[in-house]
C-alpha cells in the first residue's frame, strides 16, 4: 500500500513536470516577454513559414519583385527607377514604418507611402487598399527588412499620433465593450473557442492567413477584430488604423520582421 | 494562372528518388460559397488535375477536388534512370493550363 503511495506521488510530480509553464526557447521569436504571434503558431504553420518554398506568401513577394521593374502611369516609371534596387534602398523600411510625414502632418504606413509614390511621383492610379498589386508591393518591401528588428520613432513630432494609437489600444469598444488590451495582453495565451490568443504583434505583417487563403494587410486583421467585438470598423487606411499601426509597431519592438509569416 | 514554382533537384542519383515541390497561385473557388452582394452562388473555379511527366512519360499526377486550399501545393517523389525533362502541368475548370519544365541531370 505503501508503495502504491509512493508510486501515484510520483507520477502526479511527473504529470506536474509535463504541465507546469516550462520557460520555452523561442529564439529570436521572442524579446523580453514579447512574443512574436509565430511562437502562438502550431507546428506546421511554423514550418510552412520558414520553407520559403511552401510558404505560400513567397507569391505575394515574387509578384512585388515584378511590379517593383514594372512602369506605370504617365510618367513611364518604375519604382525601381528611383529606387534601384529594392534589396539595399528598401532594407530597413519596414522595420521602421508607419512614420510621421511632415507634408501630410500625420503619420504614413507602406501602403500609403507606396500609394504616395504613385500617385506623385509615377502619375499612376493608386492601387485600392488589399488590392493584389498594394499588397504584393507591401509584402516585398517589408520582406527586405526580414529579420531585422521592428524599430519604429513614437518621439517627436510622432509622439501625438502614438499616444492617439495607444489610447485606441486601451479604448473599450464595441457591443461586446472590449479593449485591444483584454483579449492581447490580459488573456494572451489563453483561448478564445478553438483559438489561441496571441500577443497581438504585427511583426509578420501582410501575412498569409490560412483562414483567408490569401495574404492580408494589418488593417484587414484589426477590421476582423473589430467585427469580433461588434464594433463599427474604420476604413482600412484611416488614420486611427495607422496610429494604432504605429502603437502595434513599438509593443512589437525588438521582434524580427517576419513578413511573409503564416498564421491560422 | 500565374507562373508556378517549382523546386526540384538539378543532379539526382539514378535509381534514387528525390523530391520535387511546386506551388501554383489559384483562388479555388469551390463553389460553394455565395456572393454576399448578390446572393448568387459563385461558380467552382478549382485546378483540377495536376500531371508530372518524365520525357513524356507520366510519373505523377494528381485530381484536385474542391475541398483543397487556395494556392495547392503538392510534394511527391519520382525515380528517374536516365537525365531527361520534367514536365508539369495544371489545368482549371476553364480550361487555362500552366506547365513548367525542368531538366534534370541524372548521374
Amino acid at each position: 500500500m505503501r508503495g502504491t503511495v509512493i508510486i501515484v506521488g510520483a507520477l502526479g510530480l511527473a504529470m506536474a513536470a509535463a504541465i507546469a509553464p516550462v520557460a520555452e526557447d523561442f529564439g529570436v521569436h521572442a524579446v523580453d516577454g514579447r512574443r512574436s504571434g509565430y511562437t502562438y503558431a502550431a507546428a506546421e504553420t511554423r514550418a510552412m513559414q520558414d520553407d520559403e518554398f511552401a510558404n505560400p506568401g513567397y507569391i505575394w513577394v515574387e509578384k512585388g519583385a515584378e511590379l517593383w521593374q514594372r512602369t506605370g502611369g504617365e510618367s513611364g516609371q518604375a519604382c525601381a527607377s528611383c529606387h534601384q534596387a529594392a534589396a539595399d534602398s528598401m532594407r530597413g523600411v519596414g522595420a521602421r514604418y508607419p512614420v510621421f510625414a511632415p507634408e501630410l502632418g500625420k503619420l504614413i504606413n507602406l501602403e500609403q507611402r507606396i500609394n504616395q509614390c504613385r500617385s506623385e511621383r509615377m502619375n499612376a492610379a493608386p492601387w485600392p487598399w488589399e488590392s493584389e498589386s498594394l499588397l504584393a508591393m507591401t509584402t516585398y518591401v517589408r520582406h527586405q527588412s526580414r529579420g531585422m528588428p521592428v524599430s519604429p520613432v513614437v518621439d517627436g513630432p510622432a509622439a501625438p499620433f502614438f499616444a492617439a494609437g495607444k489610447t485606441l489600444y486601451h479604448t473599450r469598444r464595441g457591443q461586446l465593450d472590449m479593449a485591444c488590451i483584454h483579449c492581447h495582453e490580459m488573456n494572451s495565451g489563453n483561448m478564445l473557442r478553438a483559438q489561441r490568443l496571441s500577443q497581438g504583434m504585427s511583426n509578420g505583417f501582410p501575412t498569409y492567413r490560412l483562414k483567408w487563403q490569401t495574404m492580408g494587410s494589418l488593417h484587414r486583421r484589426i477590421i476582423g477584430c473589430d467585427k469580433d467585438v461588434r464594433a463599427e470598423t474604420f476604413a482600412a487606411g484611416a488614420d486611427a488604423y495607422v496610429n494604432l499601426e504605429l502603437y502595434l509597431a513599438w509593443r512589437a519592438r525588438g521582434l524580427p520582421v517576419e513578413t511573409p509569416a503564416v498564421r491560422n | 494562372m500565374d507562373k508556378p514554382r517549382v523546386k526540384v533537384p538539378q543532379k539526382v542519383k539514378a535509381g534514387e528518388p528525390f523530391e520535387v515541390k511546386v506551388l501554383i497561385s489559384h483562388t479555388m473557388e469551390s463553389g460553394q460559397r455565395t456572393d454576399e452582394a448578390t446572393g448568387q452562388k459563385i461558380p467552382r473555379m478549382i485546378i483540377n488535375s495536376f500531371t508530372c511527366k518524365l520525357d513524356g512519360e507520366v510519373v505523377f499526377s494528381a485530381t484536385l477536388h474542391p475541398a483543397v486550399s487556395a494556392n495547392p501545393y503538392l510534394a511527391f517523389y519520382v525515380v528517374a534512370d536516365k537525365s531527361g525533362e520534367l514536365e508539369f502541368v495544371w489545368v482549371d475548370d476553364s480550361g487555362d493550363t500552366a506547365t513548367a519544365t525542368r531538366t534534370i541531370e541524372v548521374t
